[in-house]
């Protein structure tokens, strides 16, 4: 037995025995998710239990560092551990903006105390993270933006707002871009880290169509940022900022999925499937669902080992968005008028119409697809003024 | 298994990419032996050189004097094949032929593959029986008689037909036309008495033929395997020449897309390169992103077959149906892309479309295998 297979019967053995049954399955919606943080209440007893063994063990993180909190598993190992959870149908112990996007921006940009202080309460579940990146006047065009941090020698004093920061008001910190040099456009920003209760922080929660609130405005009044809490140099938060959105897009494109998720085929046919236009349709889309998913797990093989191209997860925001609309859309289609349902037992509450809804901004949120095809022309393809 | 090349592999791609882009280049080889009407579309001096770098026995056991390599370095050729749309007889040879011919007794192997090895045997896959991929039907029937077996029957669009020193025929020995057992796999010599052929030259400039068994009379050591057992290996045979085709598939896209992009970036209209328009690069940049999905399900479907797993059809199948798909975009985008001059025949992106238009027929098209994946998938 080689080394690999070795760790494969140990993940399998340690995961039937600690996975609870509940937790082998997805969640339901962003409601049914394990966010961690000072204020979150766990759903269930399983969920607590899964999240905590999980971290007992670095599983929360499983390729971050020991130190760190994860279990410093090596990309090999890492595949090993998703194809075992996706062979189970286990559900992530825990998800969070800290473990998708500054983790890794701190892994790579964070000072040695930064990393030993926030990633281990990122893997714990104690922090839980949202990102201050839009603005009113700043979405696609991020680097315009205008909250601004005046230097008051050991600290900044930031005043500004943000717009569309998911789960603001649930977030217990917050990494946010500031300008401290209005002056330069690029090189003007920086990447503050800053406690969600500090005095002149406020948010407002802005009503989605799906019908939920999930996320904010949040505005910055005279709030007091110690200088120790930026990652990266002064003025050169952009590059945190674009390291981040990396990260930020491999998560929202959905790669690493299962094919038994990603494929409605044969769930829709659980409800009838009378229309043979509407299975071929629904043929045609798991065509494209399990060639993503392949997509997906070449995309982190060759991006553990640095083959993939870096401009790559813009390729994998674009392409993983767009078939997950095009995914809820056969749904509803495949649901006929039970999908309709908003508010009733039966439906979950009108998870299907809520959920259909809610993924329309995944075009939208972590860079729009106009701007992810902006990004490949201009750095896979090298085309002329893009 | 990572879904990347290893470095043998890799090093396997770029003594490829070289030797397809110097001798197997489009001017060399398709426009060559479209122009002078060579009645096998190809050149047997190319076959000689894809022996010599041992190409051609890729799929071939170790045991048997091959490499005893897989569909994964079968593919590297092909992309390189369809890159440059080089004419040649690999596909049918080399990786459809090969693979019934690893299932056939000694004397068998004995009497084809050292021609193979060196180079100077063609051979080709007699399957299909009408103008659509349909493997699932066949009509074609093999009678007990004498010592071995009399063939009759119709076999449509066999892809090199015509230049085939042996033809593997797919035939039933028992059962009706659509039963799924009862198929008997044969090695039909070119010169076997009643078997006739009417040569097509297809819009890509490729030689198909049909092909007539009019009471073929064969000994009992031309059958490859088992007699009425043959799906089985009729199974590995399509699912080799199907995935094989969806590595050339990937070839012929990342051809057309390279000239396109290459394109955009000379191209001046309305005082810009038209590159520069965002109409044009934001297609581009969609058609970059499809054709990178294509070939991560192409090296899924490779693997898959390789290691013997039991996901593998389904796969080859989303192979199939996704290359085709990208394949067809990049040729389509790229003649429309290059305006009024895409459409000439002296620029090549016309006969990259031609090229994608008959690989996406073999081995079943697009709906083909987007219905198989729902079938496989229980609905
Ligand atoms: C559900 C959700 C959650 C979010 N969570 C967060 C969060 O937690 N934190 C945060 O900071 N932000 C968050 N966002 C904001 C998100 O990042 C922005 O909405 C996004 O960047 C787009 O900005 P915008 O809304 O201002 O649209 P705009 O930039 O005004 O875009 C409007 C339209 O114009 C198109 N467009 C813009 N520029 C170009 C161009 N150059 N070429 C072609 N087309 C163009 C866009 O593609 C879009 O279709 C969230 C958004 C959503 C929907
Ligand atoms: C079969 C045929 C018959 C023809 N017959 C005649 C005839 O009888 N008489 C005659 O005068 N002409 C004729 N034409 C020429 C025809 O009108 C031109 O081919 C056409 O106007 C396109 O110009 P082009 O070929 O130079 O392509 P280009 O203008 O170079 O276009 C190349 C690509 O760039 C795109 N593009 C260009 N500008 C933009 C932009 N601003 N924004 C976005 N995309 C852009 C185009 O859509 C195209 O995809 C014929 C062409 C064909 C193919």
């Amino acid at each position: 037995m080689s080394d690999l297979d070795a760790f494969r019967a140990e993940i399998r053995a340690w995961l039937e025995e600690n996975c609870p049954a509940e937790m082998r399955e997805p969640a339901r919606d962003e409601d049914d998710v394990c966010w961690g943080g000072r204020n979150f209440k766990f759903k269930n007893e399983a969920q607590k239990l899964w999240m905590e063994r999980c971290a007992a063990k670095g599983y929360t993180v499983p390729e971050w560092p020991k130190p760190y909190g994860g279990a410093g598993l090596d990309p090999a190992q890492a595949k090993v551990w998703r194809e075992e959870m996706n062979r189970i149908g286990a559900r992530p112990p825990l998800s969070s903006f800290g473990i998708w996007m500054l983790g890794p921006a701190l892994l790579k940009f964070g000072t040695e105390e930064q990393k030993v202080h926030y990633l281990n309460q990122i893997a714990r579940g104690e922090i839980r993270w949202c990102q201050g990146y839009s603005e009113p006047g700043s979405g696609s065009d991020l680097v315009s933006l205008q909250t601004f941090g005046e230097d008051k020698g050991d600290h900044w004093v930031v005043n500004g707002s943000k717009i569309w920061t998911s789960y603001a008001n649930k977030a217990d910190w917050i990494f946010c871009l500031v300008r401290t040099d209005k002056a330069n456009k690029y090189q003007g920003i920086s990447f503050l880290l800053f406690d969600m209760t500090s005095p002149g922080v406020s948010t407002k929660p802005i009503l989605l169509i799906s019908g939920n609130s999930p996320f904010c405005e949040t505005f910055f009044d005279n709030v007091t940022v110690p200088k120790h809490q930026i990652v990266g140099e002064l003025n050169r938060g952009w590059d945190v900022a674009k390291y981040l959105l990396g990260h930020e897009r491999e998560m929202i494109s959905g790669a690493g999925g299962n094919d038994r998720l990603n494929t409605i085929g044969a769930f829709a046919k659980r409800n009838g499937l009378e229309d043979p236009i509407l299975r071929a349709e629904l043929a045609m889309f798991d065509v494209d669902a399990l060639a993503f998913t392949a997509m997906g797990e070449k995309f982190l093989d060759e991006i553990k080992v640095g083959k993939a191209h870096p401009a790559q997860p813009n390729m994998m925001k674009y392409a993983g968005t767009e078939i997950n609309k095009r995914r809820h859309e056969l749904l509803m289609a495949a649901g006929g008028s039970a999908a309709l349902e908003w508010e009733s037992e039966s439906s979950n509450g009108g998870s299907k119409a809520r959920n259909w809804l809610r993924t329309k901004a995944n075009s939208i949120e972590g860079g729009t697809s106009e701007v992810m095809l902006n990004v490949i022309s201009k750095r896979i393809l090298d085309l002329p003024g893009a | 298994m990572p879904l990347y090349h290893t470095e043998d592999q890799a090093m396997l791609a770029d003594t490829a990419r070289q030797f397809m882009a110097d001798e197997g280049n489009i001017a060399k080889q398709l426009r060559h032996y479209r122009d002078i009407n060579c009645k096998d579309g190809f050149g047997h001096g190319l076959w000689k050189q894809f022996a010599e770098l041992g190409f051609t026995g890729i799929l071939v056991a170790e045991a048997d004097g091959g490499l005893g390599m897989g569909h994964v370095e079968a593919g590297i050729v092909l992309e390189e094949v369809g890159r440059n749309l080089t004419p040649s007889p690999f596909l049918t040879s080399s990786v459809m032929a090969a693979t019934a011919l690893g299932q056939a007794s000694d004397e068998l192997k004995g009497r084809y593959l050292p021609g193979l090895l060196a180079g100077d045997s063609v051979f080709a896959v007699a399957i299909d029986e009408g103008p659509k991929h349909r493997p699932e039907r066949i009509a074609c029937r093999a009678e007990r008689a004498g010592n071995g077996f009399r063939l009759s029957g119709a076999k449509s669009f066999v892809v090199q037909g015509g230049s085939a020193d042996m033809l593997v025929v797919a035939a039933r020995t028992a059962g009706s036309d659509e039963d799924d057992a009862g198929i008997t796999l044969f090695a039909v010599p070119k010169d076997a008495a009643g078997l006739s052929l009417e040569n097509a030259r297809l819009v890509d400039s490729s030689q198909a033929a049909h092909v007539k068994l009019d009471g073929v009379q064969l000994d009992a050591d031309a059958v490859i395997g088992e007699v009425d057992g043959g799906r089985d290996v009729l199974n590995r045979v399509i699912r080799a020449g199907r995935v094989g085709a969806a590595a050339e598939s990937v070839g012929v896209a990342q051809g057309s897309f390279d000239m396109t992009t290459t394109y955009l970036k000379q191209r001046k209209q309305f005082g810009k390169l038209i590159g520069e328009f965002q109409a044009l690069q934001h297609r581009a940049a969609h058609l970059y992103s499809e054709l990178e999905i294509a070939r991560a399900t192409v090296i899924k479907a490779q693997q898959l077959l390789d290691t013997g797993s039991e996901k593998a059809d389904l796969m080859v199948s989303v192979a199939k149906a996704k290359a085709g798909k990208a394949a067809g975009l990049a040729v389509k985008e790229g003649v429309q892309m290059h305006g009024g001059i895409g459409m000439t025949d002296e620029y090549d992106i016309g006969l990259y479309m031609k090229r994608d238009r008959a690989l996406a027929e073999f081995m079943g098209d697009l709906y083909y295998h987007a219905d198989r994946v729902a079938k496989l998938s229980g609905y």
